[in-house]
């Protein structure tokens, strides 16, 4: 089904290992980064809003 | 054409599109919808990069070096995609003066440069074994690489503004003289004799790539894609807290921290 022989040949892919992997590797690590990006604004956000309502309270 | 907020009701039951033109209703909507993006991406990935990875051959010319492909399409495909959908929105965010369009366009660009980024890394180190070089100025690496610097200055423009709405115009502006690079990049290699090779999916002919990997990189075309909305509905919920912030509704929604 797979088409790898074993484990190992699949991490050398076939002397490519360099190449391949790191081309996954950054891409991931790039991705992880936008991710924790996200994250950490989006808690500035809230806590901007938060802080936002407790300097002025709560006009209508 | 206006996108004014609501019409006035008439017939119950009638979707008011507008309605999610105005960032108070369109927050909660993105929110909705979210959790379902990711978990799309995720699913398609990890269905994509086992086709991909696991199942499909070798190939009879680059051997497992090819294998960067499924990570390099869909990048690029997605660098150019959000880039004219970014102009699509500052543009529109210009002309009607819609806050909510230069929201998405804002939102979109950080994602758009990270797609044009890792294109090319992996076009890189793709292009070394292959080509025997890590870069080459032909055509459409000159190009992708422009796209680049169009997203990177797009956002630079739009930081160095103090008034968001002045920000929103100037990036605009930036985004829609721009967007002329994203079909150079696509038409580079039929136009201008290029290192890169030419198309090997395209709207009329049958692809000349073996049906495993074929779907190995549509699964990760998808994923790419999911991944990119989510991204962008992520990041402009934020960005509607950060513009909006002063208004009743975000501070009763941020308070219960």
């Amino acid at each position: 089904m797979t088409y790898w022989k074993s484990f190992s040949d699949f991490l050398a892919m076939g002397g490519y290992a360099l190449y391949v992997w790191g081309s996954y590797a950054v891409a991931a690590a790039v991705i992880g980064l936008e991710l924790n990006a996200l994250r950490r604004r989006r808690q500035r956000a809230r806590a901007e809003g938060a802080q936002w309502r407790a300097l002025h309270g709560s006009e209508s | 054409m206006t996108p004014a907020t609501t019409a006035p009701s008439e017939a119950a039951g009638r979707i008011h599109w507008f309605r999610y033109a105005a960032p108070q209703q369109f927050y909660p909507l993105a929110g909705k919808v979210l959790p379902c993006l990711w978990g799309l991406s995720a699913l398609l990935a990890v269905a994509g990069l086992y086709v991909g990875l696991v199942l499909a051959p070798t190939d009879f010319q680059q051997g497992d070096s090819y294998r960067i492909i499924f990570i390099h399409v869909p990048a690029a495909w997605m660098s150019m995609l959000i880039y004219v959908v970014m102009a699509f929105w500052a543009g529109l965010g210009l002309v009607l003066n819609t806050r909510l369009s230069s929201m998405f366009a804002t939102a979109l660009a950080p994602t758009g440069a990270l797609m044009t980024f890792i294109a090319l890394w992996t076009g890189s180190l793709w292009g070394k074994p292959t080509w025997g070089t890590w870069w080459v100025w032909d055509a459409r690496l000159t190009s992708e690489l422009l796209l680049l610097f169009l997203y990177l200055g797009f956002m630079a423009l739009q930081a160095a503004s103090d008034d968001p709405r002045r920000a929103d115009r100037a990036g605009a502006v930036v985004a829609l003289v721009g967007v002329v690079n994203v079909p150079i990049i696509y038409f580079s290699v039929q136009w201008w004799n290029t290192l890169h090779q030419g198309s090997t999916i395209n709207l009329t002919r049958a692809p000349s790539m073996a049906t495993v990997m074929l779907w190995g990189l549509l699964l990760m075309v998808f994923a790419f894609w999911a991944y990119s909305i989510a991204a962008a509905l992520h990041r402009v919920r934020s960005i509607i807290l950060e513009r909006e912030k002063g208004t009743e509704w975000v501070a009763r929604l941020t308070e219960t921290q």
